[in-house]
């Protein structure tokens, strides 16, 4: 088995709240991310599942327990990894082309060898000819599929996505989940991606891994043993349902015991 | 999809009774209308002999002052006397607004020492300073520049505060999350994102500079429309003081349509609430 690319040890983190009183939001996770594999995260909301990717995208610092990148502790952020969040956190005032130039700018890199570079990622993410367009004349979809260009253009090794198609609709869902997961495979990256559908993890996912509600810990590591890329034709496949259904009651089993909870 | 399947030719429905253009925008007509008519009722309360001519002149005196003004070059003169200063004034206060605001925004110890000092000195009414400012600089162009200058720059401070307070988060973690240092996050992210509220500073600044030239000339000048003003006031020469009323309206409009046409440039990413006047 590889090297992992990122490695979580007992990562805890508590937050203040404004009245003095802490909350516990992530309780000793452990979690391992092999090169090229795509790993989704799914919980009940508030369970912590966001303050997992900020620690990884270097956002929250102070936190207990290791995290790793290639075997190296990881402090702050790391060119080696690219975010997508949950918008697409455009700069409304560049065009799509020099939003996805951006971290060219950010790290320093060599602006002219880029650019063909951001061409190039945007018409992998379907947006030939959107090139000059600013973030207010395209769509919901559109914007998150510069932001997904811009996240690969210093290729990092690892791509984090924070339910980066939460704001769309079911519909157009539906069919970037399918151009991810074959941007994704095409690529060759490895994924870290958080979301509270169910069956987007396991549409795109190699393993999903199942979180508790507050304080969050893993409770589950589901392998889904389907090739990828996948067409939505797999949703018919018994595996796949039979695998929703057993992520559904891990998840509705922990909202028994768990007090406020709004699962999906 | 090619552009040329999504183009369906959609007839164009037929103007009846007003012309499109009136019927989309009928302030282009409505409002000289307006405006007219009001003229044209202080004319015939001005020939009525109802109110004294040196109270309110007629219309037509007016005009024909304002034309004189002009035709002998005076008005021009002076106003571009009390237009320098203005817009010395104003310079010196949008620089000074921008640089202080943004020091404040980003550092909190300024924000917790310097801050509290100027929200004192802002709840003053500076206007009251314009006497002092001619001691100090004296009776040329440079106490109109500080009068303008220090009551302009309040309106810079605040709205660029307010819009670097306004930083959209998500933005700034794009940033963030490459290592980005904080003077490129203010580059990048925090003030074009200001720049909405700064534009509406940019706005009130301008009239408070103009403002602040002409206080600055009643205290006490040689030259400049608030000169003439004050000079036409003590002659009785009502039509006049109207007349260069017009002209300070007249470069008000101009300053405030420059910065206008300034803002759709820079802000054509902005909503379009936001890219119009405030």
């Amino acid at each position: 088995m590889a090297t992992p690319l990122i490695a979580v040890r007992d990562l805890t983190k508590i937050y203040p709240t404004a009245r003095g009183e802490q909350v516990q939001a992530l309780s000793r996770v452990n979690l391992d991310i092999r090169p090229g594999e795509f790993v989704s995260l799914v919980g009940p909301s508030g369970c912590g599942k966001t303050t997992v990717l900020r620690i990884l995208a270097g956002l929250i610092r102070d936190y207990a327990g290791s995290v790793s990148l290639r075997g190296q502790a990881m402090r702050g952020p790391s060119k080696d990894v690219g975010v997508v969040f949950q918008d697409a956190n455009l700069m409304p005032w560049r065009s799509a082309e020099a939003n996805v130039m951006l971290p060219v700018e950010v790290l320093g890199l060599d602006r002219k060898a880029m650019r063909p570079r951001a061409k190039e990622l945007l018409a992998m993410v379907g947006l030939e000819g959107f090139e000059r367009k600013l973030p207010n004349e395209l769509s919901g979809g559109m914007r998150q599929r510069v932001a997904i260009a811009r996240a690969l253009i210093h290729d990092p090794a690892l791509l984090l996505m924070d339910e980066p198609f939460g704001a769309l609709d079911a519909m157009t869902r539906d069919t970037m989940n399918v151009e991810l997961g074959r941007i994704a495979a095409r690529s060759n990256k490895t994924v870290f991606l958080i979301t509270h559908s169910i069956a987007e993890a396991v549409f795109l996912s190699d393993r999903v891994l199942v979180m508790s509600s507050r304080p969050g810990r893993i409770v589950e590591d589901i392998r889904i043993e389907l090739p990828r890329p996948r067409d939505l034709d797999i949703i018919a496949s018994p595996i796949f349902s039979s695998t929703v259904v057993r992520i559904r009651r891990l998840l509705d089993g922990e909202d028994a015991t768990a007090l406020p909870s709004i699962a999906h | 999809m090619t552009d040329a399947a999504l183009r369906i030719a959609i007839p164009e429905p037929r103007p009846r009774g007003a012309p499109l253009w009136l019927r989309r925008r009928p302030e282009l007509v409505l409002t000289p209308l307006v405006f007219l008519v009001l003229v044209a009722l202080w004319q015939a309360v001005a020939w009525s002999g109802v109110v004294s001519a040196f109270v309110l002149p007629a219309p037509s005196a007016i005009a024909a002052s304002l034309v004189a003004g002009l035709r002998s070059g005076l008005f021009l003169q002076h106003g571009l006397v009390t237009l320098a200063e203005a817009a010395a004034g104003f310079a010196i206060a949008v620089a000074a607004g921008l640089v202080v605001g943004t020091l404040i925004a980003e550092i909190r110890l300024l924000e917790r020492t310097v801050y509290p000092c100027l929200v004192a000195i802002q709840t003053m009414p500076k206007i009251a300073l314009a006497p002092l400012l001619v001691v100090w600089f004296g009776f040329g162009p440079g106490s109109k520049i500080a009068v303008a200058a220090i009551i302009s720059f309040f309106p810079m401070l605040v709205t660029t505060i307010a819009g670097l307070r306004d930083t959209d988060r998500g933005r700034l973690d794009v940033l963030l999350a490459l290592g980005a240092a904080p003077l490129r996050c203010l580059v990048s992210a925090k003030l074009p994102g200001a720049l909405p509220h700064v534009f509406s500073g940019l706005s009130i600044a301008a009239v408070f500079a103009l403002t602040g030239a002409i206080v600055g000339e009643f205290v006490g000048a040689s030259a400049g429309l608030g000169y003439l003003i004050v000079q036409a006031n003590a002659r009785l020469n009502i039509p006049q003081v109207f007349a260069l009323l017009l002209v300070l309206g007249g470069i008000g409009v101009l300053a405030y349509g420059t910065i206008q046409a300034l803002r759709r440039r820079l802000l054509f990413w902005a909503p379009k609430e936001e890219r119009s006047s405030p």
